[in-house]
């Protein structure tokens, strides 16, 4: 039977006294599942993914990550949160001044990994993202494809149990856009749940099995009510696409 | 790791400045070699003061105002065999006679002694704390024995110097702390700003799971070297300074301004102060990154 990663219930988000940027946003996730959440620009996708990897807290309803109240929880029991979770910015937000070892040695550093214990995976990654020739390069000398990828490395080093990308595919050409799609699908199969933000509606059948979140104006298209309650079922998590 | 100052190369490598490159380690130094000569002086006049009071706070001088020479010679007789009896008294002596003559040469000339000018004689005694309190039995003694003798308490025309002496080793002292508390507030907004320059560095950190402290850490060791190089400079630009002010009393010769040495321990105390600045800073960065840390979820 599939577990509930995450739980979203009336949830409502505003930035100070303005209208409601996400407004009563209800949905699951089940472990292991594969997302896209697409909308037009300014229908809230970001502020939905921010919810996600706990950078904001929403303005009311309720958010259970890893079966926690994260709405209410203490400032202080975040980080061990937050260490569970993967992000790939929209623009990256690589360290400027640190290498891309560096960067992709950022998680395991924050969770305490000796420096001779990380050497081993951090090389790994930057061979499976194909940037092994590129270790001591400094972001600004990678182009933009480089640098996706050493994003995606960083979010993916420290095996997050659900990784959340935020248009992971807005600069980079389709070929780069086929790579990395298939790098999440090859993620997810390793038991990652995936909740990946995009414009592109392409991507959506490139991968089997995904589910897709549509926003509109903060809000969350549910027609069928699947998002909210998901069909179960029995002994994995990942479920077929709707109509398939 | 709590220790400020053990971190890995790569944990140095996350925020970019170097050590030197700002004003903050210049501006303790300066901080530092004010906060040196202050609590030097301090220490020098607290110091003073005790050598000052210390030796002769207990002493009495006894004049025998007698123009009868015989008389006068019997009484200080009687007054220093009295004395001399008492409990509580260390040393009695007679002060020569040249000794006298040569304090009073500047007001009266060689006159005094050429035309037989009846001169007091003086007698010093030390007396224990605790016969000094009895000062007044003591004087009704020797007044029993010596009825022209007068009796000087050092204790008392010494009181305005020590009380002044005092006075500006407190002043030293408020110096000093107001210079740490100044150095306090130049930390916090170097801390401020050090954490508004990296503000996007420490958002990535936060999102991948950094704690607080471990944040606090990156800053408050970078602070914590700052000041330890500042404190330094500063505190050998103030030991040259005070060494050359030293040789410098040493030639004017005066007992009272050779009073205001320092002590070993009073040297220990100034070493003390550039690590206890470099404390006082790490403390300082800990607490207000950790206090704007909080204000972000």
């Amino acid at each position: 039977m599939a577990t509930t990663i995450a739980q979203f219930e009336n949830v409502g988000l505003r930035y100070g006294t303005g209208a409601e940027t996400l407004s009563d946003v209800s949905f699951s996730l089940d472990t292991g599942g594969f997302y896209f959440l697409t909308g037009p620009s300014g229908a809230g996708k970001t502020s939905l993914l921010k919810l996600l990897y706990l950078s904001q807290r929403p303005s009311r309803g309720l958010i259970r990550l890893f079966d926690t109240d994260v709405v209410t929880l203490a400032r202080d029991r975040l980080p061990g949160f937050r260490r569970r979770i993967g992000v790939v910015f929209q623009d990256f937000r690589l360290v400027p001044h640190l290498s891309t070892f560096d960067n992709i040695a950022l998680p395991l550093r924050v969770a305490g990994v000796e420096e001779s214990e990380l050497v081993s995976p951090v090389n790994e990654m930057l061979a499976w993202v194909g940037l092994a020739d590129r270790a001591s390069a400094r972001p600004a000398t990678l182009s933009g494809g480089e640098q996706q990828r050493v994003a995606i490395a960083r979010a993916v080093i420290h095996r997050p149990e659900i990784l959340i990308a935020d248009e992971p595919t807005g600069n980079v050409d389709p070929e780069m856009a086929a790579r990395l799609l298939h790098l999440f699908d090859a993620l997810n199969k390793l038991g990652t749940t995936m909740v990946v933000a995009t414009h592109d509606i392409h991507l959506l059948s490139r991968v089997s099995n995904a589910q897709m979140m549509r926003l509109d104006s903060g809000r969350l298209a549910d027609p069928t009510g699947l998002l909210r309650n998901p069909p179960r079922e029995a002994g994995r998590g990942r479920r077929p696409k709707p109509g398939a | 790791m709590i220790f400020p100052f053990s971190a890995t190369p790569a944990e140095r490598r996350l925020l970019t400045e170097g050590r030197l490159s700002g004003p903050m380690p210049w501006v303790i130094a300066i901080m530092m070699f004010l906060t040196v000569l202050a609590a030097a002086s301090g220490l020098a006049l607290a110091n003073a003061a005790r050598n000052v009071t210390g030796g002769i706070a207990n002493r009495i001088t006894v004049q025998i105002v007698e123009a009868n020479p015989d008389l006068r010679e019997e009484q200080t007789r009687a007054a220093m065999a009295a004395l001399a009896a008492m409990d509580g008294v260390s040393h009695v002596a007679r002060v020569p006679d040249e000794e006298i003559d040569r304090l009073i040469e500047p007001f009266l000339g060689t006159a005094a002694e050429e035309e037989g000018i009846p001169v007091p004689t003086m007698i010093d005694a030390d007396l224990s704390e605790a016969l000094h309190a009895q000062l007044g039995e003591v004087e009704a003694d020797i007044a029993a024995v010596a009825p022209a003798a007068r009796v000087d308490d050092h204790a008392q025309f010494l009181a305005p110097l020590a009380g002044l002496i005092r006075s500006l080793s407190w002043l030293a002292l408020g110096l000093v702390l107001l210079i740490g508390s100044a150095l306090a507030a130049s930390v916090i907004l170097a801390a401020r700003a050090a954490l508004n320059t990296h503000r996007s560095t420490i958002e990535v950190l936060h999102l991948m799971g950094a704690t607080d402290i471990q944040i606090a850490r990156l800053f408050q060791r970078r602070i914590a070297l700052d000041a330890l190089f500042g404190g330094a400079v500063g505190f050998l630009s103030a030991v040259i300074v005070l060494l050359l002010l030293g040789q410098r009393i040493g030639a004017v010769g005066s007992e009272l301004l050779g009073s205001a040495s320092l002590p070993w321990t009073a040297w220990l105390v100034l070493f003390v102060l550039p690590l206890a600045g470099a404390v006082l800073a790490t403390l300082v960065a800990r607490f207000t990154v950790i206090g704007v840390l909080r204000k972000m979820l």
